[in-house]
């Protein structure tokens, strides 16, 4: 009898393959039921009733990228955080104060985010 | 793992498939249902008794739709998205119990794991946007990133402010600890901050810009018919059966709330409906809200996480702090977020910008020059 940590995990695979079957069944109903005519017109990516421009791929704006970094620090900041919510009441106050510190760094950063403007989509 | 034990938890999770499934079925018409009665309108009504049956008519047709692939898609990618959208929303209930004993897998880091796998479906999102190779779709696909991304500090904050509630990051002990008192009256600025992330993850209108159609026309998913289509679909309602139960069971007191007399069998039936039914009025009040506001702007979107939400959320886990560790009464922690809460919003309305700006939260148009006539940038 498997227990603790290959259980749970165990049970997690259980359930991603269990998703993947029945995702993977509808989709074989569906290629095997539903029609299927090809046309050249048809197969273009769709475009609102004109025809769509030669390049495939656009290019994508910074901005995108920015929020994807702060993204990275706030969560990289959340990793830090769970395992100090479980223990901060039972060990000693720097514990705590110490944690106080780390997050008013981190609010520091977003307000000089903030002032520089890279909080604001443009 | 033995045989035995592989089978016990394949009938387990196909179980709970069944009823996400039956869910999903029942919230489609209850939505529909639901938007016509605010709209003064009558919703499905022809197919079988007041259109009950009118979401497995749905599902039959999809299912049996033309699957297009577009000739330029990326097909690897284009195929496996939909997958990548389901795995993960569904993966999340392996540890959302539905009474004390009625759980897959009690996981003793069962909110850790909820927010580390929830997040996934990201990709899938912005697969879908990458291998449609369509203008729109990577567009939505981007935004969508932009926005779950955004969105989900603000959640992971929330969560962990109920997890120092209770020290613990178990759902089963969260929801023990609110026996005597439910936790959004402990702490209504972090039942604020994960009802509306949890609202912008779900993508539902007010925050539905990444599939919004008259921007994007659909986002990721305007290439996708069929029955890849229908996947996305059911993760979607999957999604916001998973944040209105998670709603329930963080912050609503779950089965606990207020707690009830009878023991044995009846419990367990009548905590599973006390659950379910708290669960059905958060999803009534998603189905309002995208009843009532109009859809946000993509630059007011980032604004109100980044610049609402996110200090917010801070100060909700500083307030928290401060309250447990000096073991102060836990009526401090409500009146204080409470306050904050107030201090914030009339704060934001009356120094953000001009006249017609203040009409929304902390927003200004998207246009340089209006940015740069102000030295603050709020």
């Amino acid at each position: 009898m498997a227990e603790g940590y290959t259980l749970n995990w165990g049970i997690v695979l259980i359930t991603a393959s269990l998703g993947v079957v029945a995702v993977g069944t509808m989709f074989l109903i569906s290629y095997l039921m539903a029609p299927r005519r090809f046309s050249v017109i048809k197969d273009i990516p769709y475009e609102c009733g004109i025809e769509p421009s030669p390049f495939r791929w656009s290019q994508i704006q910074i901005r995108y990228y920015v929020f994807a970094i702060l993204f990275l620090i706030f969560d990289v900041e959340a990793v830090f955080l769970f395992p100090w919510v479980l223990i901060y009441l039972d060990s000693i106050p720097a514990v705590f104060y110490e944690m106080l510190i780390f997050i008013a760094i981190l609010f520091f950063g977003v307000v000089y985010g903030w002032r520089k403007g890279v909080l604001q989509w443009r | 793992m033995n045989l035995q034990q592989v089978f016990m938890y394949s009938v387990g999770a196909s179980l709970i498939l069944g009823f996400l499934s039956l869910t999903v079925l029942f919230l489609t018409w209850l939505e529909r249902k639901f938007l016509a009665r605010l709209q003064m309108r009558m919703g499905p009504m022809r197919v079988g008794p007041y259109g009950t049956l009118q979401p497995l008519a749905d599902a039959v047709k999809l299912i049996f739709k033309e699957d297009i692939l577009p000739s330029w898609a990326d097909r690897k990618v284009y195929w496996l998205a939909p997958l990548a959208v389901f795995v993960p929303t569904f993966l999340v209930w392996v540890t959302i119990p539905f009474a004390r004993d009625l759980v897959l897998a009690n996981l003793e880091l069962g909110l850790f794991y909820v927010t580390a796998v929830s997040v996934l479906s990201i990709l899938g999102l912005v697969m879908a946007g990458w291998g449609s190779a369509n203008k729109w779709a990577i567009l939505g696909g981007l935004r969508a990133a932009g926005q779950l991304v955004s969105y989900e500090i603000p959640l992971i904050m929330a969560i962990l402010g109920v997890a120092m509630l209770t020290q613990s990051l178990n759902i089963i002990e969260v929801v023990d600890g609110q026996t005597r008192v439910a936790n959004f009256i402990i702490q209504p600025l972090g039942f604020f901050i994960f009802f509306t992330a949890g609202l912008a993850e779900l993508g539902r209108t007010p925050f539905d810009i990444h599939h919004a159609e008259s921007e994007v026309v659909g986002g990721p998913f305007v290439e996708y018919s069929g029955a890849h289509w229908a996947v996305f679909y059911l993760a979607e309602y999957i999604n916001t059966f998973t944040i209105a139960i998670l709603t329930a069971l963080l912050f609503l007191g779950g089965w606990r709330w207020p707690d009830m007399p009878l023991d044995g069998l009846s419990h367990s039936a009548l905590s599973v409906a006390w659950l379910l039914l708290k669960a059905y009025l958060v999803v009534i009040l998603i189905f309002w809200i995208r009843g009532t506001y109009p859809r946000l702007r993509i630059d007011q979107l980032m604004a109100f996480s980044w610049k609402v939400l996110v200090p917010l959320s801070f100060a909700n886990i500083v307030l928290t702090g401060v309250v447990l560790y000096y073991d102060w009464h836990w009526s401090l922690l409500t009146v204080a977020s409470l306050i904050l809460m107030a201090g914030f919003f009339l704060s934001l309305t009356f120094y953000s910008g001009t006249a017609a700006e203040r009409m929304t939260v902390s927003v200004h148009p998207a246009r340089p020059e209006a940015i740069s006539r102000r030295k603050m940038d709020l």
